[in-house]
């Protein structure tokens, strides 16, 4: 305003002296999208230096102009600004067309309250508190939010969870790119790292039909940052250091954003760490060594723009040595045995087994609005995933890996927002996508996975309607078509006799047949309809109500159709089945929030009925030359998860806050009438927290978590002979370990740095009292304790 | 002044360190089409205890691996009593043709292996007489004393990675178990 009126004020002050000047120029703004008329914008005259303001209708005049050219920059509240030439050689009259959608802009704002949908039940974490976990993995920085914990495989292999449910039941979807890394495998931890994201989105209700329909835990947004159309060239750096495992990483990311609207961006990051310690002795061989990098160029502008994303994530991750064991009676053993049974003493070294993962992830998207419509947007991406992982061999194979699959994904997108009507968006698209999972030869064993060709199409179509000002309605539908095309060797004992597909699957045998084994060519073919159906309405006093209904179906994935083979770890073998059908779930969503710093929570419960629920569960005990294994197979029962999740924070003081939260879950085998295996249990957090803005932006948090005993738990325990003894041992592998409860300490300071940068330092412990604990949801629970103590020290330079 | 060069030396090394890891992470993948056959299998095991013309045979086979169908034993008859035998243990991969002698591989990796004997019989006692580079016991090749007449069974296990040496149990020795069978024997 203050501008306005110096450019008025000089524009009165102006004289125009030249010849042929009695133009008149009319314009005409106008609403990209309903064509409504833009009142009160700013119209900035460049060449008589001078401002104007537009009409109620839209329109302005400028008279007296000069034949030439003129070149107007129009601003206006929540619009894109808008430079446009036109040459004058007459009276003339053009429309401009201005974009007054504010959620384009979110350039810079971090804001966790802007929804991915309206009517979406969902919690974010921002780049602040990604920063935090820097030198973690994204399930570690997923763990903080209510309802959702981890599967872990150790300490470093950490896969999200949503509400009990893992792995395939949940989609990951990094830069608009769904993930595809073998996240079937529970000791398949997703290859993302942290530090190329600027916010992390969990969509818990039913809002995710765009991305895919097997969301039946729910789905993980990782949004990268938009930037500003400015000239500038801006970066960050993280340096952080940690006492347990003696490692931590190093972090940088350099922009340049120019005015034009283009924009470019290159990140990496190395993390190291050696062996971690539990309170009582180191866990030899649990190390990891990771290299990330990404980089995006693009352009933006409010009617056409691009984005090319290329990551690249390489991880090797050392796993406790301890917990290769040859037989149930090593797992006897390592059980009854309250220290791993191999403990020596610090290293670096990545020795075997361990897990080594490359995965590229690049994409290409490409934008453009058209008038009276909205937004088509089409993207075409592709990513490679090779994962090897080596265990403990003799001889001549000590070097080569048992696993090594070689998984390539292909997918061509498009969506079109239509978005030219006021109260009403629809979002509809189509995808198509190739998959090929190729068993790289020369491991030496026959692969966990066979080599596949898979192919999927779908369509989708969502809208949103606001009914009012305040409230909102969504519903939407999908289908989606797939088709797996596999190759694998069967047991000729297996195949006709225990699992009778001889009689079931003739149609996929072929007449080879070597070394006891048959050639066969599995081909299933899917057709899937799931649907949401989303209700919010704002209610008075920051509070918001949200109701949510979701029909979910999960094709079976590779490994519960296919695997077959030994896990030396959870000493099983492992059996897809063939028969196996798709999972159906109806999920039901509810949330009441009171959005405010001052007190503010929400209140979250959740009812998901799945039919056909695939799992995991021990069948019987086979003899083979390296004693008895139990056999645990792939089944189907219908199960229900059903439980509440509560968030709260509260300002006592000025400076003093206090955050908590509390998940509730209970998951119920329907079929057989006992609970499902690996829930989490109830847990709570509760923080408190100091911050002095004028004290350099100090801030000082003690947090405390605890995870009570998970007393609803399948028996799965057996008996096993041991033939040393003489006697059968009994196995418990079912029984969970007792409650615990942590306390960390975070502290950071900033400073002024440079010209007009920052420095933050930050002082972090973890495990404060060195407690020896162990977690239900880690798979290596059985042969050592989690981690003790940590001392972390962050430096964050932003230039 | 001083600021802003610093700020663009930080700039600089930071562009540096993206690019070298950019190009450290990029690496070539290779393949060829082939499938695998089971190179680690161990599908039999033999036990040869010689006494002059007194030869017993002990053999576990599962020529289908894990999974599959179950293995069988085949004993080729009693044991003498009071009678010391020479044994040796071999084992083989015969999904291979010809069959991988796996017992080889062993005995290289001598030091990171090691066989136990038990038994139920009262009596049997069964000393290893090979060594590996370190001194310890392998127990490729043995010595099988049988006391009186009794039946029982004789337990063979092959750890990887025991602790070197112990007390000459398996539970003591540690490691993962790379082979265990159990023989269902008589001694007349």
């Amino acid at each position: 305003m203050k501008q306005l009126i110096i450019g008025l004020a000089l524009a009165i002050s102006c004289f125009s002296y030249s010849q042929n000047c009695n133009y008149t120029f009319l314009g005409e703004l106008k609403d990209f999208h309903d064509k409504s008329a833009i009142a009160s914008a700013t119209i900035f005259i460049k060449q008589k230096d001078k401002y104007i303001v537009s009409d109620l209708d839209g329109k302005f005049k400028i008279e007296d102009l000069c034949s030439g050219t003129i070149t107007l920059t129009i601003t206006h509240v929540g619009c894109e600004t808008k430079t446009v030439s036109y040459k004058i050689d007459n009276d003339t009259f053009k429309t401009i067309y201005l974009e007054h959608h504010l959620e384009e802009l979110k350039e810079v704002v971090v804001n966790s309250n802007l929804k991915t949908e309206h009517t979406s039940i969902e919690q974010a974490i921002n780049k602040q508190v990604l920063e935090n976990y820097t030198d973690k993995s994204l399930g570690d920085a997923l763990n903080t939010i209510s309802g959702v914990s981890s599967l872990n495989t150790g300490s470093t292999i950490v896969k999200p969870m949503i509400h009990g449910l893992h792995s395939s039941r949940l989609l990951i979807v990094n830069n608009n790119v769904r993930l595809f890394d073998q996240e079937w495998g529970d000791e398949h931890a997703p290859n993302i790292d942290v530090n190329s994201s600027n916010s992390i989105t969990v969509v818990k209700g039913a809002n995710t039909l765009k991305y895919g329909s097997d969301a039946i835990g729910g789905l993980i947004l990782i949004k990268p940052r938009n930037y500003a159309a400015v000239d500038s060239l801006f970066g960050s750096s993280i340096l952080s250091l940690n006492s347990n495992g003696r490692g931590g990483i190093i972090n940088s990311e350099i922009v340049k954003t120019f005015k034009s609207g283009f924009y470019s961006r290159i990140q990496a990051s190395y993390k190291q760490f050696g062996d971690f310690k539990a309170p009582e002795y180191y866990l030899t061989n649990s190390g990891l060594k990771n290299i990330n990098a990404s980089a995006n160029i693009g352009y933006r502008s409010f009617e056409k723009g691009f984005d090319a994303y290329y990551s690249v994530v390489n991880n090797e991750f050392a796993i406790l040595q301890s917990s290769h064991i040859g037989n149930v009676n090593d797992l006897v053993a390592a059980i009854n045995s309250r220290e791993p049974r191999v403990i020596e003493d610090f290293s670096y070294n990545i020795d075997y087994p361990k897990q080594n993962i490359l995965h590229h992830l690049a994409k290409i998207e490409a934008y453009k609005r058209f008038k009276k419509l909205g937004k088509l947007s089409v993207q075409y991406d592709m990513q490679i995933n090779r994962r090897k992982e080596f265990d403990l061999r003799r001889g001549d194979l000590a070097d080569t890996p048992v696993i090594d699959l070689r998984l390539f994904t292909n997918s061509l997108q498009s969506n079109l927002r239509i978005d030219y009507i006021d109260n009403l968006k629809i979002d509809t698209g189509v995808l198509v996508r190739y998959q090929q999972n190729d068993a790289v030869s020369g491991t030496g064993v026959s692969p966990l996975i066979p080599d596949f060709d898979k192919y999927e199409a779908s369509v989708y179509m969502i809208g949103n309607y606001g009914l009012n000002d305040s409230s909102d309605i969504n519903a939407g539908i999908r289908y989606d078509y797939s088709r797996i095309e596999a190759e694998k060797r069967y047991n000729l004992t297996d195949w006709n006799e225990t699992y009778n597909y001889d009689e079931l699957f003739p149609e996929f045998e072929t007449n080879t047949i070597e070394n006891s084994n048959i050639l066969t060519r599995p081909e299933f073919s899917f057709h899937n309809i799931s649907a949401n159906l989303g209700y919010s309405k704002q209610l008075k006093g920051n509070m918001s109500i949200y109701v949510n209904y979701g029909l979910a179906t999960r094709v079976p994935n590779p490994s519960e159709l296919f695997s077959d083979g030994l896990h030396h770890s959870a000493a099983r073998i492992e059996t897809g089945l063939l028969t196996l059908n798709k999972e159906t779930a109806h999920k039901f969503a509810a949330s009441l929030e009171r959005n405010n710093p001052g007190f503010g929570f929400s209140i979250s419960p959740y009812f998901k009925h799945i039919k056909d629920y695939i799992q995991l569960i021990p069948i019987g005990i086979t003899t083979t030359i390296r004693g008895a294994f139990p056999v645990w197979e792939y089944n189907q029962t219908n199960a229900q998860i059903y439980g509440i999740d509560i968030d709260v924070n509260k300002k006592i003081t000025n400076r003093f806050g206090y955050k908590g939260s509390l998940s509730l879950l209970k998951g119920e085998n329907l079929s057989e009438d006992i609970p499902l295996i690996h829930m989490p249990s109830t847990n709570f957090t509760n923080s408190i927290s100091y911050n002095n803005e004028e004290l350099n932006d100090l801030s000082i948090s003690l947090i405390h978590k605890t995870v009570l005993q998970q007393n609803r738990y399948p028996d799965y325990n057996f008996y096993t002979f041991d033939p040393i003894l003489q006697e059968d041992v009994y196995v418990d592998i079912s029984s969970t370990p007792p409650a615990y409860s942590l306390f960390s300490f975070n502290s950071s300071l900033s400073f002024k740095a440079f010209k007009k940068g920052t420095l933050k330092l930050e002082f972090n412990i973890e495990n404060i009292f060195n407690t020896q604990y162990n977690e239900y949801l880690n798979r290596l629970r059985y042969f050592s304790d989690e981690l003790g103590r940590n001392f972390n020290l962050k430096i964050k330079i932003n230039y | 002044m001083k600021n802003i060069k610093s700020l663009k030396t930080i700039k600089l090394l930071a562009l540096l360190f993206i690019s070298t890891l950019v190009s450290v992470s990029c690496s070539s993948d290779d393949d060829d089409d082939d499938h695998d056959h089971e190179e680690e299998l161990i599908t039999t095991v033999t036990y040869e205890l010689t006494n002059g013309t007194d030869v017993v045979t002990l053999e576990f086979q599962d020529l289908d691996g894990e999974g599959g169908a179950n293995g069988t034993y085949t004993i080729s008859g009693p044991l003498t009593a009071n009678t010391t035998y020479s044994g040796t243990i071999e084992l083989l991969n015969e999904t291979e043709n010809p069959a991988d002698n796996i017992t080889l591989e062993v005995e290289d990796e001598g030091d990171e292996h090691e066989f136990f004997y038990t038994s139920t019989v009262s009596g049997i006692s069964v000393s290893k007489d090979d060594m590996d580079e370190d001194g310890n016991p392998i127990g490729i090749e043995t010595t099988l004393v049988t006391g009186d007449a009794g039946t029982g069974s004789l337990t063979i296990v092959l750890k990887h990675e025991p602790t070197k040496p112990n007390n000459g149990t398996s539970a003591d020795a540690g490691g993962s178990t790379d082979l265990e069978v159990s023989f269902s024997i008589s001694v007349q």
